[in-house]
């Protein structure tokens, strides 16, 4: 559950405790799955980084957990284990409300497996907060890519603290893919994440602000994935 | 329930204690060690009080099972000090008054000790992160900002590497 290893296939297995400083020191890990990196190191402070893993990040069911989308959007795939044998499920099937998971009594979560990634790809997380540091995310937008000769071929698009549980937005990922993300190809993948939101009105963000804002960090992570799938960093 | 028998390295000694499965390092470091420098601000991993490094790595004690330091090796303030000399960053602590009710020194001082070890360059806005999980209620942070700047220098200055002690 505390190991960080690399398959054959390429892809990566992250034990559900592996603390965000580990996955920070690892040789290759945040040269794969930059977003998914950025997004796990987002969590807490240093110290809470020498503890702090995606799977605690996951189990505790928040709307708005910063690995989340980024976890969502790389297509990874959890293996849980119970009283009665393993399962394994997309990770966006985890999250069943607020505090809440579809885990059941018993079951703790093993691992994560993201998959091989294809040359040209490339993955990013943002997060709105108010703060500049130690904060929970307003929206969290989580983006993978994968370009082709300009085209893009793959997309998947998570999305954090718009909704009772973090969302996979097929929607936008469909809009961009088979794009060269032109500006109207990211303009509808906007449009789907606004029509996805269901969020709450609160103090820290409104739903007009956090339905708009969830647009704008779509845009905002997809030219940065894109930047990476083109090999730019 | 059965209480865990947990052989560690506390600061470079052999330690060797008793914990009940769900205790904390905090409780741990806290009761049967005796080490009581360490202080409980939250108990949740928010204010960096109890700040402490498990294999060179900075971490909450209260985020930590005490069972997890089997074969490990802690370093907690009480290890920062040779004997009587302190460590330039106590000094500098004590000298610019980066401190005033001392909660959150211990653990302001461990954390501090982690990032210089790591970057004995830091910028301001370096050490302001770095630190963003470490509460104090009574300096405004400034001071505390100021003396790990100035404690860098001034290890910078003497060439006092990482192997301080």
């Amino acid at each position: 559950m505390t190991a960080i290893e690399e398959t054959a296939e390429g892809g990566f297995r992250v034990g559900a405790a592996v603390p965000g400083a580990a996955l920070a020191e690892h040789a290759r890990f945040g040269k794969v799955w930059p977003g998914v990196l950025e997004a796990v190191n987002l969590i807490g402070s240093t110290q809470i980084q020498g503890r702090a893993s995606a799977g605690g990040n996951l189990c505790n069911g928040s709307p708005a957990g910063d690995s989340v989308p980024a976890m969502i959007a790389a297509g990874a795939i959890v293996t849980v284990q119970g009283p009665n044998g393993r399962r394994q499920m997309p990770v966006e099937e985890v999250p069943a409300g607020p505090g809440r998971t579809s885990l059941k009594p018993g079951e703790i979560l093993v691992s994560f497996a993201l998959p091989p990634r294809p040359p040209g790809s490339g993955d990013a997380y943002l997060r709105m907060i108010p703060r500049t540091e130690m904060d929970i995310a307003v929206v969290g937008c989580g983006v993978s890519l994968t370009l082709k000769d300009g085209v893009c071929t793959a997309a998947r698009v998570g999305l954090g603290a718009v909704a009772p549980t973090v969302l996979k937005v097929e929607a936008a990922a469909k809009a961009l893919t088979g794009t060269r993300l032109e500006a109207a190809a990211i303009e509808a993948a906007a449009d789907a994440c606004r029509a996805a939101c269901r969020p709450i009105d609160d103090k820290r963000g409104t739903i007009a602000y956090r339905t708009k804002i969830a647009g704008v960090l779509l845009k905002r992570t997809t030219a940065i994935a894109a930047q990476r799938a083109a090999g730019g960093n | 329930m059965t209480k865990l028998h947990v052989s560690t390295t506390i600061n470079g000694e052999p330690a060797e204690f008793l914990c009940e499965p769900g205790d904390t390092m905090l409780d741990a470091l806290r009761g049967p060690l005796g080490l009581t420098g360490s202080k409980e601000g939250c108990a949740s991993g928010d204010c960096g009080a109890c700040s402490i490094t498990l294999d060179d790595r900075l971490v909450c004690s209260c985020l930590m099972l005490a069972a997890e330091a089997e074969g490990c090796e802690i370093r907690t303030i009480e290890g920062m000090a040779s004997g009587d000399r302190l460590h330039p960053l106590q000094q500098k602590f004590l000298e610019m008054a980066a401190l005033q009710c001392g909660i959150c020194t211990s653990g302001m001082l461990v954390a501090s000790e982690a990032l210089l070890q790591k970057n004995p360059r830091p910028s301001e806005e370096e050490v302001r992160f770095w630190l963003a999980g470490n509460l104090c209620r009574c300096t405004g942070y400034d001071k505390i900002v100021r003396a790990v700047l100035e404690t860098a220098a001034e290890m910078r200055e003497q060439g006092i590497r990482e192997s301080w002690q």
